[in-house]
C-alpha cells in the first residue's frame, strides 16, 4: 500500500503542478498549490511507514506553513483584486517580463 | 478490505483533484477541492497516521478552505463561469512537461524495493500502543522538534499581522 500511496501522491502533485501552469484564475492556483503541499503530506505519510514516526511530525509542520500562506495569500489577493477589480493575473503584470 | 477502501480512496482524490483543475467556477473548483481533502485524510487514517486525519479534516477541510470560500464570497467571483484556461502552446508545453515530471516519479516510486510494513510501521505501531494516536506525535514534537514548533508559532503570528496589514482598507 505505501508504494500505492506514493504512486498517488506523484498523480495528486502533478496535477496540481498543471493545474497552476495552465489557469488563470488566481484563486483556483491558489488551490492547486494546497493540492501540492497536500500531495506532499501524503508522500510524507507514505515514508513514514517507512522511516518512523518524523515523517508524521513533518506533515504537521507542512499543514502550518500552509495556513499561514493561505491568510497571506488571500490578504494579498484582496488587496490586488482592490486595484485591478479582477484577480485574472493575465491583468497583472507589473513584476512581469 | 484495506486494499479496497485504499482504491476507491485513491480514485475519489483523483477524481476531486481533476476536479480541481477543470472545474469553470471557483466554488466548484473549491468544492471538489474539499473531496479531495476528505478522501485524502481516509488514506491517512488507512497509513495509521490518525491524528493527522482528524487534523486534515478540522484544519483543512473546515477552517482553510472555508477561509477561501469567504474571500470568493467577498469579491463576489462565483459568476466567472467561463473557462480561463490559458491556451495553444503554453497548454501543450506544460502538458509535456507535467507529463515527464509524471513519467519520472511513477517511475521512482514504483520500483518494487519498498518492504511493506518496514522497521519504520513497527516502530509506530509499537508508538502507537504505547503513547496512544496524540502522544505518538506529541512525543517528538516537544522534543526533539521543539525549536522548530516555537518557530511555527512566530510564523504563525507574522502571518496574523501580515494578512492584517496586507488587507487594510488604505494600507497605512
Amino acid at each position: 500500500m505505501i508504494t500505492e500511496a506514493l504512486v498517488l501522491s506523484a498523480m495528486i502533485f502533478v496535477l496540481g503542478t498543471f493545474g497552476v501552469l495552465v489557469r488563470r484564475n488566481a484563486i483556483i492556483m491558489f488551490l492547486c498549490i494546497e493540492l501540492q503541499l497536500n500531495a506532499v503530506n501524503l508522500a510524507f505519510i507514505a515514508f513514514s511507514r517507512l522511516m518512523g514516526i518524523d515523517g508524521q511530525v513533518f506533515v504537521f509542520f507542512v499543514m502550518t506553513v500552509a495556513a499561514a500562506e493561505a491568510a497571506v495569500g488571500l490578504a494579498i489577493i484582496i488587496s490586488v483584486f482592490r486595484h485591478y477589480k479582477t484577480v485574472n493575473v493575465d491583468n497583472f503584470k507589473l513584476l512581469r517580463w | 478490505m484495506i486494499e479496497v477502501l485504499f482504491y476507491v480512496f485513491a480514485a475519489v482524490a483523483l477524481g476531486g483533484a481533476l476536479g480541481v483543475v477543470w472545474a469553470k467556477s471557483p466554488v466548484g473548483s473549491l468544492l471538489f477541492m474539499v473531496v479531495t481533502l476528505g478522501s485524502l485524510a481516509g488514506i491517512f487514517v488507512l497509513l495509521e497516521a490518525h491524528f493527522l486525519a482528524a487534523i486534515q479534516v478540522i484544519v483543512y477541510a473546515g477552517a482553510i478552505m472555508v477561509l477561501f470560500l469567504f474571500v470568493i464570497m467577498l469579491l463576489n467571483l462565483g459568476h466567472d463561469y467561463q473557462r480561463d484556461l490559458k491556451g495553444g502552446a503554453f497548454a501543450l508545453l506544460s502538458f509535456v512537461i507535467i507529463g515527464l515530471m509524471a513519467g519520472v516519479l511513477a517511475r521512482q516510486f514504483s520500483t518494487d524495493s519498498i518492504p511493506e510494513l518496514a522497521v519504520g510501521g513497527q516502530a509506530i505501531d509499537a508508538l502507537l500502543e504505547q503513547h496512544g494516536v496524540v502522544g505518538a506525535i506529541a512525543q517528538p514534537l516537544y522534543t526533539t522538534y521543539v525549536v522548530p514548533f516555537e518557530i511555527t508559532g512566530v510564523l504563525l503570528l507574522v502571518a496574523i499581522v501580515g494578512a492584517l496589514a496586507l488587507a487594510k482598507k488604505d494600507g497605512r
